[in-house]
């Protein structure tokens, strides 16, 4: 299944991911090769076959609803790239 | 030289080993081999002597906190601990240092486990190899031109090469059982829920689970002890009780069916691979074991329906890193300038090419033909599963790899070549059943050969006694120069 140049754009625009051109060229290559060998599930024979999202255990428990202490302030923004005392800073995104 | 963990804990319980000794013998052929393997990141030396120190006066006192206190133990890393630096392999995470433990390191650490450092893998563990890591690949102890097999490649390394008795690692379509395969030890896939995923980080979170590598059966059941069980903060983890997995273990095979699915055992697999695993079938068969043909006539579909479902889980779990709270960011004037940058410099090319084909699967258009058909084909996988345990099928036996360990670089520009590699376990990960990979020979070039079984969901104990009839009689070598 072929993969063009826009389509790798398109993607890696949603997936907030840079591409260089060479990238581009690369993954449309790879990622076509990889959704042909994909391809194959559509001869598989699947009305009437719910689908299966999550494998686990009998359903799900919920503990009691209790506050109790988490991460500090500190220890939150410690591992950061930017941050000031109370807040992440991030580029201005309103002018 | 560092023995089976079962012989490890039975010497700390004798009073024949102390804690400090064996951690400072761990350091030492640490420093002397893992040059030629690179199997660890980072040591974590100065409180794994701290821990051992404490672990010896407990051991003198006879209260040893558990049958694993004072025994040396590595992470892959992936796994969080509270002030060491983890960095899932990703350029992205250098320097990350968490402020808290992952629930089955705080569960080690209880039970008196001696961590001793962060181990090697596949950036977030995508790969089949350990050549995906942004800080080098890790070699293989048989061969040191070939890969230990991935994710898990660290884990399963330094298990191999006699470094430490012990080693955690996470599996989500055969990064456990695959390296431990490839690398000559016992690998087991807990069922999904046994253990808790919490502060593991996520690659696939309906598909991934922690589990141990020992170089014994019996090594891996002492890790699975201390680990299993529900946890509150990770709302998968199954409340069914742990059972005594020592006790389980020592139980005869005898009477157990053992299904041998066609397909396999089909296509792609080496003969000197098959042939290593059909003798060690025969031997569980004349220690009392029926095998018995069976079909998973899905299973030829998993690798595409997994492929499907890891990355699309993968590019929504991925998302996290965008440069703000943790990790590599890079400098931009727009924050969408910032978020695209920091993710291009970050991540490497599998894990890029793994995100596209996720967002891919996940986007307008294309989720009813990718993503919620490779989910209905999950379903077809499980239902294969369990109509073989329904007719009375105890363990599904088959190889772990269609091949022994390949070199480096050999299939590193394939991406769907290195996929493949998968075939044989990504059915259980699909299916959230258990596996394990025991060593079962070796072939011509004296590369090991693995032998896996899955169970049914939650019996973890018939698949350790499975493996331990196994591994019993099987040929014990140790690699050259390890």
């Amino acid at each position: 299944m072929a993969i063009d140049r826009a389509q790798v754009r398109h993607v890696a625009r949603l997936a907030r991911l840079r591409l260089s051109a060479a990238e581009e060229e690369l993954y449309a290559a790879q990622l076509g090769a990889v959704l042909g060998y994909l391809e194959r599930l559509a001869a598989v024979d699947v009305s009437s076959v719910e689908p299966l999202s999550f494998a686990g255990d009998e359903g799900s428990s919920l503990r009691e609803d209790v506050a109790r202490s988490g991460l500090s302030r500190e220890q939150a923004l410690a591992a950061a790239p930017q941050h000031d005392a109370q807040a992440f800073v991030v580029p201005r995104i309103i002018e | 030289m560092v023995s089976g963990l079962g012989e490890v804990a039975a010497g700390l319980s004798k009073g024949a080993l102390q804690p400090s000794e064996l951690l400072e013998a761990c350091l030492t052929r640490i420093a002397a081999l893992d040059d030629k393997l690179h199997a660890f990141l980072r040591l974590t030396e100065r409180t794994a002597r701290a821990a051992a120190k404490a672990a010896d006066l407990r051991r003198a006192a006879r209260q040893p906190l558990s049958a694993i206190d004072g025994v040396p133990i590595a992470l892959k890393d992936n796994f969080c601990m509270e002030g060491v630096e983890t960095t899932c392999g990703s350029r992205i995470l250098q320097g990350y240092v968490p402020p808290y433990d992952a629930t089955a390191v705080a569960r080690l650490e209880a039970a008196g486990a001696v961590i001793v450092g962060k181990l090697n893998m596949d950036e977030f563990a995508m790969g089949s190899s350990t050549e995906n890591s942004a800080f080098g690949p890790t070699r293989n102890p048989w061969d040191l031109s070939r890969t230990p097999g991935g994710s898990s490649g660290g884990s399963a390394a330094a298990v191999a090469a006699g470094l430490v008795p012990g080693a955690l690692g996470t599996d989500t379509g055969g990064s456990i059982r695959q390296p431990a395969s490839l690398c000559g030890c016992v690998g087991l896939k807990p069922t999904y829920g046994r253990v808790s995923r919490y502060g593991v980080i996520a690659f696939a979170s309906s598909l991934d689970q922690v589990g141990p590598l020992a170089p014994d059966v019996q090594g891996v059941a002492l890790l699975l002890q201390s680990i299993a069980g529900q946890d509150e903060r990770d709302q998968t983890s199954s409340a069914r009780p742990v059972p005594s997995y020592g006790e389980l273990l020592e139980k005869s095979v005898r009477g157990l069916t053992i299904g041998v699915p066609k397909e396999l055992f089909a296509e792609g697999l080496d003969g000197q691979v098959e042939r290593a695993v059909r003798a060690a079938m025969a031997r569980l068969e004349e220690d009392g074991c029926t095998l018995k043909p069976i079909s998973l006539p899905n299973a030829p579909h998993a690798i595409a329906a997994y492929y499907l479902v890891a990355t699309a889980e993968a590019s929504s779990n991925l998302a996290r890193y965008d440069g703000v709270r943790f990790g590599h960011r890079a400098q931009a004037d727009s924050l969408l300038e910032m978020y695209q940058a920091t993710r291009a410099e970050g991540f490497g090319a599998e894990v890029k090419r793994r995100i596209m084909l996720g967002t891919y699967a996940l986007s307008a258009g294309y989720y009813d033909a990718y993503y919620l058909r490779a989910q209905k084909v999950r379903t077809l996988i499980r239902r294969d599963f369990e109509q073989a345990f329904a007719a009375g099928v105890d363990a599904v036996v088959s190889p772990t790899c269609p091949t022994t360990a390949f070199r480096l670089g050999e299939k590193s520009g394939e991406p769907l070549a290195m996929y493949l590699s998968d075939v044989y376990t990504v059915p259980a990960n699909l299916a959230g059943l258990p596996g394990i990979s025991v060593p079962c020979g070796f072939d011509q070039g004296g590369l090991p050969i693995g032998v896996q079984l899955v169970g049914r969901p939650f019996d973890e104990g018939t698949l350790l006694r499975l493996a331990r009839a196994a591994e019993r009689g099987r040929e014990q070598r140790t690699p050259e120069g390890f």
